[in-house]
């Protein structure tokens, strides 16, 4: 480690962390419809939207139409861009004359952008047209994050109501979150990084005859715009096909900072936004208290791999320094690190290295973290209301060892909450271990694999991890874009994103109709640092341990492999 | 009815489409065309004669003596595709690939080879070296041309890029073109 490396991870830390108690409360002004200093910019529009839609904002839905409604606009979405991307041959603004894509990449792409995962089984600069990439890919990068601030919107509701059927009204939130939550900060991000070094123009690929008299061809694109909402909406998805390693996506090492720090900026805003729906700002505190540590535990663990030489290297004659593979010059390790811990502790997915050559343990962190559900600041909204569903877990036995029903701000939780409960733990472990071991069992999908020996069995399994988990980062040497993998990968993507938002649904509905009882003396307080490391213990053992057998056989089976020399 | 219910969903679809699909994106082109222009294009660079030669962001591929070569590339510096090699560090065939490149490098080194210079990046295009690896490629280029190391040196130095949060680089492409355009720094005395 540098001094630059202790300025990157202290610039990090304050970017992320200073903003985040202001940008929460204007978050919760915003999604109320409260004033806030960017109204007189976008309540015309928002009035606009609502007035040609026809969407009265004043009516509230109970859960239930919320939720058809949500599944509406996803399913309308996916059609939309499913027929984009197949069609993009015929459409506009493809100046380097791309075809369609083949139907199971297309359905994979759409999933893939509609569940805020973003998995790229495509290249952006060789498969998509500008006009895939803007009025496809781009409005999905708002679209979808707004959706996940929009459920978390309602749990949130649902906690702070008393006695209440309604939970909010979808449009006017998934509206406001895209308006007031997303547009303006991606404006402001993604002139940054154009100043950075990021292209963003509407012209063909530049072709060039390099120094030494050979053909370049440079490719272009709206790409700044789309790399902005991209980071800033925990959705990750490249716009050139080595995502965030790309110069042209990542041109600096400033532009790194703003980008890294822009995958948290949000998610850990809300949850100071929480805080302010449950008026009590030490809720936040604790859970953010909890999401540091973990955050910390998987930073200080990839740092530490990754500054360790690759034991295959000894006798080589070449300076034992960390792994370089896949890692560029001008980011270094510890950015790459970083960049690995941010990603996959939030649903982005985004990556500035390739993680397949990372060491065994520094590529085990992401894995790691999205199996723990990306609940460690998370996606935006998809981060918090899966830690949320912890907290109740974490209350739910609690209330088990001191005999009481358990209470979370005074709501009680029963049986129904807790079946459900149940039922969202049980997504990430069918969506990894399930999908995966059919995965590495049939001959065919097993083909996929490109690395031999355990390592073969880590690249499956952080596939479907990373489907599952709605991430979207990949160890990318693993063959993904085949028929099968296309398809079970976009089946894993919709049980992550649904397996999730319809029981959070479902709880903040019966949650929302409970009184909220006045907190006495007896109640089991959330906050402080007994229920913080209560937390974080649940978090690992429940989340955590389901998948170390899984672990035990890919990642730490090949570090002692590598340790012991081949 | 469940039509009834779709109709707003769709047509806010449509809105959200036309105001982060069309006006944002646009906007941001034509604010980045005004401020950023040259950013905004790809950042070409420019030899002597005014002819472009690449983007100063984009890695070229480099052969002889007399140059500057930049990292090796899984995806042999093509750009449409980029790509990278995804050996996992337990592959055998990364040792091998490690081994055979120090050999291109050095022969039998007396002094270990940077590591920078036998991995390949994560794009493929990484159009930068950190100052050891272009200091590790300085003699050779100084002996061929017929100059004076120091002043190799010195265009090292004044090429060097070293923002407080990263890693100090050079611009391959940028060290070759001062030497392609002749714009050394001057002998020392």
């Amino acid at each position: 480690m540098h001094a630059n490396d202790y300025w990157l991870i202290a610039a990090f830390f304050i970017l992320v962390l200073a903003p985040a108690p202001w940008l929460g409360r204007y978050l919760y002004r915003a999604m109320e419809g409260e004033r806030t200093w960017l109204t007189p910019v976008f309540q015309p529009v928002e009035r606009l939207c609502y007035r040609i839609a026809g969407i009265d904002q004043e009516r509230e839905q109970n859960w239930m139409s919320y939720c058809l409604a949500l599944l509406g606009l996803t399913a309308l979405s996916l059609l939309g861009l499913l027929s984009m991307l197949m069609l993009q041959g015929q459409l506009p603004l493809n100046p380097q004359q791309l075809p369609g894509l083949e139907w199971h990449l297309a359905l994979n792409t759409a999933v893939s952008f509609v569940t805020n995962t973003n998995w790229q089984a495509y290249s952006g600069e060789a498969q998509l047209s500008y006009f895939s990439q803007m009025l496809g890919l781009g409005v999905q990068n708002f679209v979808s994050p707004a959706v996940g601030l929009a459920v978390l919107v309602v749990f949130c509701r649902a906690l702070s109501r008393r006695n209440a059927g309604a939970v909010g009204n979808f449009c006017v939130d998934m509206t406001r979150a895209v308006l007031y939550g997303l547009l303006p900060f991606s404006l402001i991000l993604a002139l940054l990084l154009v100043w950075q070094g990021v292209p963003q123009s509407l012209a063909e690929y530049a072709q060039v005859v390099t120094l030494q008299g050979g053909e370049q061809s440079i490719p272009l694109g709206p790409a700044a715009s789309q790399i902005a909402i991209k980071q800033l909406g925990t959705n990750g998805g490249g716009f050139f096909g080595v995502n965030s390693a790309h110069p042209f996506e990542n041109p600096t090492a400033w532009s790194n900072l703003l980008e890294v720090a822009a995958i948290l900026l949000l998610p850990a805003a809300l949850v100071f936004m929480f805080g302010h729906y449950v008026r009590d700002l030490r809720q936040s505190r604790a859970i953010l208290a909890c999401m540091l540590v973990l955050f910390s535990l998987g930073l200080g663990t990839t740092l530490l791999a990754e500054h360790q030489p690759n034991p295959a290297f000894v006798g080589i004659a070449v300076e034992q320094t960390g792994p370089l593979e896949g890692k560029e010059s001008r980011l270094g390790i510890a950015a790459s690190a970083l960049w690995a811990t941010v990603t996959s502790a939030a649903s982005n997915g985004s990556v500035n290295a390739m993680h397949d050559s990372f060491s065994p343990l520094g590529g085990m962190v992401p894995m790691f973290n999205m199996m723990l559900g990306e609940i460690v600041f998370g996606g935006v909204g998809a981060g918090l209301y899966g830690m949320l569903l912890f907290v109740l877990v974490t209350v739910f036995l609690a209330g088990l060892m001191i005999g009481r029903t358990p209470e979370y701000l005074g709501k009680k939780l029963e049986a129904r909450e807790v079946r459900l409960l149940v039922a969202s733990l049980l997504v990430m472990p069918v969506g990894v271990l399930v999908l995966a071991a059919l995965g590495v069992s049939l001959p065919g999908p097993a083909a996929s694999i490109t690395n031999p020996g355990p390592h073969g069995l880590s690249q499956i399994l952080y596939a479907y991890t990373s489907g599952t988990g709605n991430n979207g980062s990949a160890f990318a040497g693993f063959g993904a874009g085949t028929t099968y993998h296309n398809l079970m990968i976009a089946l894993a993507m919709l049980l992550g994103r649904f397996g999730f938002i319809l029981p959070v649904l479902a709880i903040a509905g019966s949650l929302a109709a409970k009184n909220r009882a006045p907190l006495d003396a007896n109640s089991f307080p959330t906050h402080g640092p007994l229920f913080v490391t209560l937390l974080t213990l649940v978090i690992l053992l429940v989340g955590g341990l389901t998948f170390l057998p899984a672990l035990a056989l890919g990642p730490l089976a090949e570090h002692f492999v590598l340790l012991q020399g081949f | 009815m469940m039509l009834k219910q779709l109709r707003p969903a769709f047509v806010l679809l449509v809105l959200m489409t036309l105001i982060t699909g069309g006006a944002y994106p646009l906007l941001v082109t034509a604010v980045a065309q005004l401020a950023f222009a040259e950013q905004a294009n790809g950042s070409l660079v420019r030899d002597a004669s005014g002819q472009v030669r690449g983007s100063s962001l984009l890695a070229q591929r480099f052969e002889g003596v007399q140059w500057f070569h930049p990292r090796p590339s899984a995806g042999d510096y093509e750009t449409v595709a980029s790509g990278a090699s995804n050996l996992a560090p337990s592959n055998p065939e990364l040792a091998d690939q490690v081994r055979a490149r120090v050999i291109e490098w050095a022969g039998s080194p007396t002094k270990p080879v940077p590591m920078e210079l036998v991995t390949t990046s994560a794009s493929g295009l990484d159009p930068h070296l950190t100052l050891a690896a272009a200091r590790f490629q300085a003699s050779r280029v100084a002996a061929a041309r017929g100059i004076q190391p120091e002043r190799l040196e010195r265009l090292l130095i004044e090429h060097l890029e070293a923002p407080l949060v990263g890693p100090a680089v050079v611009n391959v492409l940028a060290l070759n073109l001062a030497l392609a355009d002749n714009r050394l720094p001057a002998p020392s005395e």
